[in-house]
């Protein structure tokens, strides 16, 4: 299966162009650039590099979150649009998920990914590397207070492997909590790889173009104080077309 | 040749198909009103969430609409701003893949330009020509020496005059949007509180609605501090007076100064009857060469249709963007 995977969840941009299992082409970025810019050239890279044409894809897998909301929007935007145009199948994968399967080498090892919310909240959740050497949802993404997170992980009795760039940067409060049961290794890729994103979503079920959103976990704050004084009626809806 | 256009610069997300530059094809409008009503105006953050909940959907409609294929597609073009960045961009990432997959160029477009290009779908437009763009976002006097040329002559230094509207309009208890209900409002009112008619007596085009916003929100919170009841329509009728007669004072002069042959009024608050109607009078009166245009009631507000008029124009002139295109919230024309 020939599959174009992108990544732009949050300051790294990861594309790659991946025949099967087979890497072709692959570029990762790992600075504050605008993906905006950079994407859909990187793409159009990626395949003369591995001497496609758009035509030839089928499939696009896309990092769907959580993660920055522009980054986000930008990725699947560009994916549900280019699956549409090119009437081939679309696969969102949880950015997460991206990360943990870094660590696919620790078989058997809990993988927790990080990525900075801000305001002392995470995006993170639980990964377990199964006998594939994939990476399986033991406690599923969610938005979650730093503490709280940390104080559930303690209460689990294993070790547990901390992924992601942000997950370094809070290294010394993971610790306090859970001492030496908490593991960061060089050894496991901290940024996102595309490569390995393809391989989530070659064997994850193809999702609906027209109604793909990115999974932000997290409602717009003016959104979830209109929540919390009301009710959507079930059926209604806030977007009319004519 | 068929233009596939999109606009998603505020709160619809739009696609259209447009032939040769003036006939509409299909224009498809998903309008999100209803869930920025819920918040007395438009949250950026959720108007982008909304873009993406509807882009492919309204681009697959206007295709169908049209009745035909991308295959017959010739170029692809899209409002690259000003507007919310956050929105530009849903409409900007879903038109550089359409035009990369499907192999077709690629046309950035203005939306103020789009705005004055709606007027030719329904009319042609003859140049030079003066147009006045009122909108939420916009008040500019634009003079167009020849087709594709922009010089904005004057502009608002504060708020928007769609903007004011809405915002006397939360004084006024009105559900957002409020210029459509000031504006009904007016009808059954009198203009009786004589409110300032900013900057009416200098000699430049440019606009400035916020004095006018204070001077009516004093008004009510002075009679309301003293237990007096104003007449709501009278405060409508007086809001709308002194906004119309500004920006009709300075298109009719502006329109003497330049050699003109058309005044065309574009933009969402081109929709407001008392200015379709009093600049229709005073321009029978006071410039009997010259004709106005106003596009029909469906073509004000934001839409795809008029970004595929303008991008026609563009593709003409060799205008063209690359793959690393992105939006431009401040763009100016």
């Amino acid at each position: 299966m020939k599959i174009l995977a992108f990544d732009t969840s949050n300051t790294a941009m990861s594309v790659a162009v991946v025949d099967g299992q087979q890497l072709l082409a692959e570029k990762t970025v790992n600075v504050r650039k605008n993906h905006s810019i950079q994407l859909m050239p990187t793409i159009d890279l990626l395949l003369q590099d591995a001497k496609w044409t758009p035509q030839m894809l089928e499939r696009i897998v896309v990092a769907e979150g959580p993660g920055s909301y522009t980054g986000l929007r930008i990725a699947a935007t560009t994916a549900k649009t280019l699956a549409w145009t090119l009437g081939i199948d679309l696969v969102g994968v949880s950015s997460l998920q991206v990360l943990a399967q870094n660590a696919a080498m620790l078989e058997g090892q809990w993988i927790c990914p990080l990525f900075d919310a801000r305001r002392g909240n995470f995006y993170t959740g639980l990964y377990r590397i199964n006998m594939d050497g994939q990476a399986v949802v033991i406690e599923p993404d969610t938005h979650i207070a730093l503490v709280e997170w940390l104080d559930y992980l303690a209460h689990q009795d294993k070790t547990i492997y901390f992924v992601g760039e942000d997950a370094w940067k809070i290294k010394d409060t993971i610790k306090k909590h859970l001492a030496d049961r908490a593991y960061f290794s060089k050894a496991i890729l901290q940024t996102p790889d595309a490569w390995q994103l393809s391989q989530l979503g070659a064997c994850k079920e193809v999702t609906d173009i027209h109604t793909f959103v990115p999974q932000y976990l997290k409602l717009a704050e003016a959104e979830a104080n209109w929540l919390a004084r009301h009710t959507l009626q079930e059926g209604e809806s806030l977007v009319d077309t004519y | 040749m068929k233009i596939l256009a999109i606009e998603s610069s505020c709160d619809e997300t739009s696609a259209a198909v447009i032939e040769d530059g003036c006939r509409q094809l299909s224009n498809v409008v998903a309008s999100q009103i209803k869930s920025h009503k819920r918040f007395g105006g438009v949250v950026p953050e959720i108007a982008s969430r909304h873009h993406v909940e509807f882009i492919t959907l309204v681009i697959e409609e206007a295709l169908q609409r049209a009745q035909c294929t991308l295959k017959e597609i010739d170029a692809v073009a899209v409002t690259e701003g000003p507007g919310l960045v956050g929105a530009l961009l849903i409409g900007v990432s879903a038109a550089k893949a359409i035009a990369y997959a499907a192999g077709l160029p690629l046309i950035p477009v203005n939306h103020i330009a789009g705005h004055i290009y709606a007027a030719n779908l329904n009319d042609t437009l003859e140049f030079p020509l003066l147009a006045l763009v009122v909108s939420g976002g916009h008040t500019e006097l634009v003079y167009m020496k020849e087709s594709g040329s922009y010089e904005i002559i004057g502009e608002t230094r504060d708020d928007a005059v769609g903007e004011a509207y809405d915002k006397i309009g939360r004084v006024i208890g009105v559900p957002y949007p409020g210029g459509k209900h000031i504006d009904e409002m007016a009808h059954h009112g009198k203009d009786r509180y004589n409110f300032p008619r900013a900057m009416i007596k200098e000699d430049h085009y440019d606009f400035s609605f916020s004095g006018l916003k204070s001077a009516f929100i004093n008004k009510v919170h002075n009679a309301q501090q003293r237990d007096e009841v104003l007449d709501s329509n009278d405060l409508a009728a007086s809001f709308q007076a002194a906004a119309v007669d500004v920006l009709i004072d300075k298109t009719i002069r502006a329109a003497k100064e330049y050699p003109v042959k058309q005044v065309v009024l574009a933009g969402g608050v081109a929709a407001n009857s008392a200015l379709r109607n009093e600049l229709a009078k005073a321009v029978e009166h006071e410039l009997p060469n010259v004709r106005l245009i106003v596009p029909p009631l469906s073509l004000t507000g934001d839409n795809a249709a008029m970004i595929g008029a303008a991008a026609y124009i563009a593709y003409t002139r060799g205008e063209r963007a690359e793959l690393d295109l992105n939006a431009k919230p401040g763009l100016s024309l």
